[in-house]
């Protein structure tokens, strides 16, 4: 048992380190920092840079495009990303991190072939179609229609919460292809460019006032049968790999990291008297009790990283690291806020999008709007109480 | 990196696993606890024969010279019985002692007597008015033709009721809080001058005050003036070692619970299909995955750099007093009413893991001794 990083990870490390230093545009860090919405511009302007170095895809094998990297060197990678403030390639549409797995893993290869590279390049930018209004925890019970006619699929229905609808060329779609069988088994997955003649993007406005959010209308969308991955009925599978893979990454524990440093600047430039409120007892003990919970998550992702390295899929660790690295984000992000006091309630909206705090210290820009946003982070993925069932059903069964 | 369990690690978990499970079951737990003192000498024999006493002594003390990730697989096991024989006090912090600050003399005579069982040594450093604060001693050692002189009073000295030596933190110089100017000294508590208040601790184990009025201790341990960074190693240690018997007594308490659950009926069902039930069953185990990952780190780092040793064993202490107090209730709570019996286990383990939430500093402790500590994330 040795639990500490090899030289050769260590020297992964301060390459990443010396890149990103060198390569990240600063206007772009500068925009990570204050916000979550950034402009697909400036995403694909660091998704480009990123591809030129082969880093575009940081968990793809070799063979379609990706650095062939091991989940350690992944995890480190991400790290390193969240230490310089950039923006991290699932924020560049599902692309990278969801669909792209599903397509090498399940894809034919003339799919393979068309959507991988342009995935990579930035040129395909991926929204997802999985919930809908009367199917958010219950996704099993989706009700948007694939019905099969001559060459083509007809998709009628509606799907919600899709991020980025707006920005995004192609949807990988979950859709009901067979009503007659089990609720799970009657499901497909379908992929297709968002401009196909029937398809209607409707904003979502969140409570941090930005656009992220989406409903997309689905009228006779008519699709080539080409469109569908994998087999017909095999949706379901595609969807728990897919999610499987996200719930690693949405842990965020390199980012809650990050913004654990951030709100103890936020404190140091918070006068409170003649002192600031990092000299403050009670923050203090606030601040290190997220720190010690961050300090469990990180040693149970990097245990993780290493499972997956020798092939041990561990779902139960993979589901309490969603679950409590959601409940970790949510507390950072909180104490952020109420770090902030009076300056965070003052709250504007910018034209280009863009929050604005006018009383707040700079360092403390994007952080409501951070707050905000992120009591979705409890919500999507899989909800704090669908993690709960999930695990309690593994726990009984002896896990 | 690498998780594997050493070969070591291995064949010394199943050989702790196969005699606690010959050995240690309830009954005979609940038998060794109405002894007086509640130890068996015959089980501190055992241990010796198996070598666990000796594991993490130095190899030139007969030692096995392994380090706090073996120990934390002793304490994983003893806390999933509830083991109440004093490996904690006597090998944990005396004998790390003796290893850290003693003499090579001194190491070499007492280090093979500690690893056959022959010698036990309990540790007082705790006084009333110290809280937790290990350098906060009042307890005065003054030189004199006859040798160091003791006075003063010491509190919940673990397992010094059948103790053959009491090792004392105590002041040579220097202000009541100041880390230098300790020293550790050797006293028979056969001593003239020494006057011990034996008492059962909420867990049913053995600890005592102890006045020392002028008593002439043997000799000082090491240094008589430096003491206080061989006392913070060892009790770094002593801290990952308690949280890997939190560890262990969570494990049990969660596998008990869910068996419970699982066969008890109401509403013409098992109350485990309730989801409210589940999801508690669910909390506690997270709990418990979040002490064992910050134990096992702690374990890791806790020979290495001491700012970082340090910083480690606070945060899986802090961490294991939380899942403690979470997992304890919830195992007492989802049993009803026959768990807060005293026939039952999980009552005794709810209390054990009160003694490890406490011992060596409780949550508000070890969380402000981290944040006082520097951190990369600041």
């Amino acid at each position: 048992m040795d639990l500490s990083l090899s030289a050769e990870d260590r020297a992964f490390r301060e390459e990443v380190r010396a890149f990103f230093r060198k390569h990240l545009p600063a206007d772009i860090a500068e925009k990570a920092r204050r916000s979550f919405h950034l402009h697909p511009e400036d995403m694909l302007r660091w998704q480009r840079i990123l591809h030129a170095k082969g880093w575009a895809a940081p968990a793809w094998p070799k063979q379609y495009g990706g650095p062939g990297w091991t989940a350690l060197q992944r995890y480190i990678f991400d790290e390193e990303l969240c230490m310089a403030d950039a923006p991290l390639p699932l924020m560049a549409g599902q692309g990278v991190n969801m669909v792209g797995p599903v397509i090498y893993t399940f894809g034919s290869e003339e799919q393979k072939a068309q959507y991988l590279p342009r995935i990579l390049s930035g040129e395909d930018y991926w929204c997802q179609g999985f919930s809908e209004p009367g199917s958010g925890s219950d996704l099993a019970s989706l009700k948007t229609r694939a019905v099969a006619d001559g060459n083509d699929y007809v998709i009628n229905g509606q799907k919600i919460w899709t991020s980025l609808a707006h920005n995004s060329n192609m949807i990988y779609c979950l859709v009901r292809t067979d009503p007659t069988v089990k609720p799970q088994q009657g499901i497909s997955m379908l992929v297709f460019p968002m401009d196909t003649p029937g398809i209607t993007v409707r904003p979502i406005i969140s409570i941090d006032r930005g656009h992220s959010l989406n409903e997309t209308f689905f009228e006779d969308v008519r699709v080539p049968r080409s469109s569908l991955i994998g087999e017909e009925g095999r949706g379901w599978t595609y969807a728990k790999f897919l999610l499987g893979h996200e719930r690693f990454t949405i842990a965020e524990i390199a980012r809650s990291k990050r913004r654990l440093q951030r709100l103890r600047q936020i404190a140091r430039a918070t006068a409170v008297g003649d002192a600031t409120l990092a000299d403050d007892p009670s923050f203090r003990d606030k601040a290190a009790a997220i720190e010690i919970d961050l300090l469990a998550l990180e040693r149970m992702g990097l245990r993780i990283a290493w499972e997956m390295d020798q092939g041990i899929d561990n779902m139960l660790s993979a589901s309490i690291l969603k679950l409590r690295g959601s409940q970790i984000i949510q507390a950072v992000t909180e104490l952020s806020v109420e770090a902030m006091g009076y300056a965070g309630l003052a709250y504007e909206s910018l034209p280009d999008g863009l929050s604005h705090s006018p009383s707040a210290p700079d360092i403390a820009q994007g952080k409501m709007e951070e707050f905000l946003f992120l009591r979705a982070a409890t919500i999507y993925g899989g909800s704090t109480e669908t993690q709960q069932n999930i695990l309690a059903k593994m726990i009984y069964a002896g896990a | 990196m690498d998780f594997h369990l050493s070969d070591e690690q291995a064949m010394l978990k199943e050989s702790l696993s196969g005699w606690l499970e010959r050995n240690y079951g309830f009954d005979q737990w609940r038998k060794l606890t109405r002894r007086r003192p509640p130890q068996s000498a015959e089980n501190w024999d055992s241990f010796a024969a198996m070598g666990w006493l000796r594991l993490s002594l130095p190899e030139e003390a007969g030692g096995m010279g392994l380090g706090a990730l073996e120990e934390t697989n002793i304490g994983e096991a003893f806390g999933s019985r509830l083991v109440v024989e004093p490996y904690l006090s006597a090998i944990v912090l005396s004998a790390g002692l003796v290893a850290r600050a003693g003499t090579p003399a001194q190491r070499s005579a007492m280090l093979p007597a500690i690893g056959d069982g022959q010698l036990r040594i309990a540790f007082a450093f705790a006084e009333a008015e110290s809280r937790f604060e290990l350098s906060r001693i009042q307890t005065r050692a003054m030189r004199t033709e006859a040798g160091y002189a003791l006075s003063g009073r010491k509190i919940l000295v673990l397992d010094a009721p059948g103790a053959d030596r009491i090792m004392v933190l105590a002041r040579t110089a220097g202000e009541i809080s100041a880390e230098a100017g300790l020293g550790l000294f050797i006293v028979d508590p056969a001593s003239q001058g020494a006057s011990m208040h034996p008492y059962t601790t909420v867990d049913d184990r053995q600890a005592a005050d102890i006045i020392f009025d002028r008593v002439i201790a043997e000799e000082a341990l090491g240094d008589p003036e430096a003491a206080y960074p061989a006392v913070a190693a060892a009790t770094d240690r002593a801290l990952v070692y308690l949280c890997a018997e939190g560890v262990g007594a969570m494990g049990a308490l969660c596998e008990q619970t869910l068996a419970y659950v699982k066969i008890r009926k109401q509403f013409g069902q098992p109350i485990g299909d309730f989801q409210v039930i589940q999801h508690r069953i669910v909390d506690m185990r997270v709990q418990l995955e979040c002490a064992r990952a910050l134990t096992l780190y702690a374990a890791s780092v806790s020979d290495g750099e001491p700012v970082e040793r340090a910083r480690a064993a606070s945060a899986a202490k802090a961490q294991v007093g939380r899942s403690a107090r979470f997992v304890g209730r919830a195992a007492v709570q989802l049993h009803g009413g026959i768990g807060m019996t005293d026939e039952l286990a999980v009552g005794h383990y709810f209390k054990r893991l009160l003694m490890v939430e406490t011992m060596l500093g409780d949550i508000d402790f070890h969380q402000k001794r981290f944040a006082s500590l520097p951190s990369e994330l600041a």
